[in-house]
């Protein structure tokens, strides 16, 4: 076993798969704190299946599928905080219809191109060779993005979280750093796809977040939590995935849901 | 010169018009209550003094160079805080974001005023302790230690007593009367409670759904607006 684990990082996809996977898990750890505790982790559902969309067309057209993607998702997750904030039950409804639609969208315009050719299908269920050199760069300079901003912004995306009235009251825009936590999902997401598949990477975000606040009792602690364990949980799937010749989105799921259920365990004998 | 007045504001809520040409202006130290039945506006008023929603019509306008965010808020908890984990001492120090300016982190001074207002409050022992552990009193302490931590000079507080026990109710009040007596800071408070109202104001706002009546506390309980709200309830 040992000696397939040392075979394992000397193919320079799982290298490209290993160092995207950790930078995405934290990125997606770190927002992942802030969208379950304000009620959206149903935005990064919606987004991956619009993801899945704009990927699908653009690959209809023969245009680049990263850089149509990343902006057209952006997009989307400017929409789907409006529409959010706006009314609570009108936006989950809303998040609904445009995330299936742009999944019909997706599947329309594939059946009319291609047919499901590997690439989609990759996108939808996830695929550790889809990782191209361009994807790596392109990747680990987002993700430094998204880390670094949330960093730079962290207090104020905690006064944020914890009470907008409070934070609005004290001059701190909270719809722009809404704004802020809902573009950098939407990168994270995109950059998550490909590895993790469109079906997938929204758990990623919810994963981390509901499993540290078993046991956490502060949010930096939530916050310092979550981001080890999913790049833990990370590491753990895609060594399984790779012994066992399994699905690597599906295989870091699957890890991340034990460990919630560890947490849960713990917390019921912590409390008595 | 005031520290803050409306002048013939008309605020709306949800496009409907909520309060209509009301002005009134408090000074420094002064203890005002804002009353009335649900939906007469109160919680938009206080938006409004924030500079959270703008009048649509009229202005308010901030004196002895007060500004906005320099306004202590105690807004009515929300169901995300329900849940929220964050410990004690990360939401009181929160209160200081407003004074972050373009720093990224806060400053040994922010830190210093978060444990100044942890003690005034008496909750340095809980400090670490989760903000949803924490019974309904003890989370009213920690967000007005929050909003202390944000200003020294005005304090609005949108119903601080809902869902408190009476004699929490009572302790909590008595805090803030003593933050107005002892540190002259003017609290505007939005309250149903009439025995508050009694207690501890000097000057009352009430809101009617077409009209107001903004008076001393005595001006008003000889008015027979201030006799019909308080009537049988008064002690």
């Amino acid at each position: 076993m040992i000696h397939t684990l040392i075979n394992m990082f000397s193919y320079t996809f799982m290298m490209r798969a290993i160092t995207v996977g950790i930078l995405v898990s934290l990125c997606s750890a770190l927002l992942g704190v802030s969208l379950v505790l304000k009620r959206y982790s149903m935005i990064g559902d919606g987004l991956s299946h619009v993801g899945f969309g704009s990927l699908a067309v653009a690959t209809a057209l023969g245009l680049s599928p990263l850089k149509i993607t990343v902006p057209v998702v952006i997009i989307a997750a400017v929409l789907l905080l409006r529409l959010s904030e706006k009314s609570k039950l009108k936006g989950d409804s809303a998040i609904g219809i445009i995330s299936v639609t742009a999944m019909a969208v997706g599947v329309l315009s594939v059946s009319v191109s291609t047919g499901l050719n590997t690439d989609l299908y990759s996108y939808l269920f996830g695929s550790i060779l889809a990782m191209t050199a361009d994807d790596v760069t392109l990747s680990i300079i987002l993700s430094a993005a998204v880390i670094a901003l949330y960093v730079i912004f962290y207090n104020r995306i905690f006064a944020v979280t914890f009470d907008e009235h409070f934070a609005k009251a004290g001059g701190t825009p909270a719809p722009l750093y809404n704004m802020l936590i809902a573009v950098l999902t939407a990168i994270t997401i995109v950059l998550g796809m490909r590895m993790m598949g469109s079906l997938i990477i929204s758990a990623l975000i919810i994963f981390p977040a509901v499993t540290s606040m078993r046991l956490c009792k502060s949010y930096r602690s939530v916050t310092l939590c979550s981001a080890v364990l999913s790049v833990v949980c990370f590491c753990i799937g895609i060594v399984i995935s790779f012994l066992y010749d399994l699905p690597t989105g599906a295989s870091i799921v699957t890890v991340n849901a034990v460990m919630l259920i560890v947490f849960m365990i713990i917390e019921k004998i912590v409390k008595r | 010169m005031s520290l803050i007045s409306a002048k013939n504001i008309t605020l709306a809520y949800d496009g409907t018009e909520v309060v209509h040409n009301l002005s009134f202006s408090i000074d420094r130290g002064d203890y005002l209550c804002i009353i009335g039945e649900n939906g007469s506006g109160k919680s938009t008023l206080t938006k409004a003094l924030l500079g959270l929603i703008s009048p649509v019509q009229g202005t308010v306008e901030y004196g002895d160079g007060l500004k906005s965010k320099e306004i202590g808020y105690l807004p009515q908890q929300t169901d995300v805080q329900k849940d929220f984990p964050a410990s004690v001492y990360e939401i009181v120090l929160s209160g200081c974001h407003n004074a972050l300016g373009r720093l990224p982190f806060y400053k040994t001074t922010h830190k210093s005023r978060a444990e100044f207002a942890l003690k005034r409050l008496g909750i340095e022992n809980i400090r670490n302790t989760c903000y949803h552990e924490l019974s309904g009193g003890q989370q009213q302490r920690v967000l007005l230690a929050r909003a202390l931590c944000a200003t020294d000079r005005l304090l609005i507080l949108d119903e601080p007593a809902a869902g408190l026990d009476p004699i929490i109710t009572t302790q909590f009040y008595e805090i803030i009367k003593e933050l107005n007596t002892k540190e002259n800071i003017t609290i505007i408070m939005v309250s149903h409670d009439k025995s508050a109202v009694l207690d501890y104001s000097d000057k009352i706002l009430h809101l009617t759904d077409d009209s107001y009546i903004f008076a001393s506390k005595n001006e008003y309980l000889n008015s027979d607006f201030g006799k019909s709200f308080l009537g049988g309830g008064a002690k």
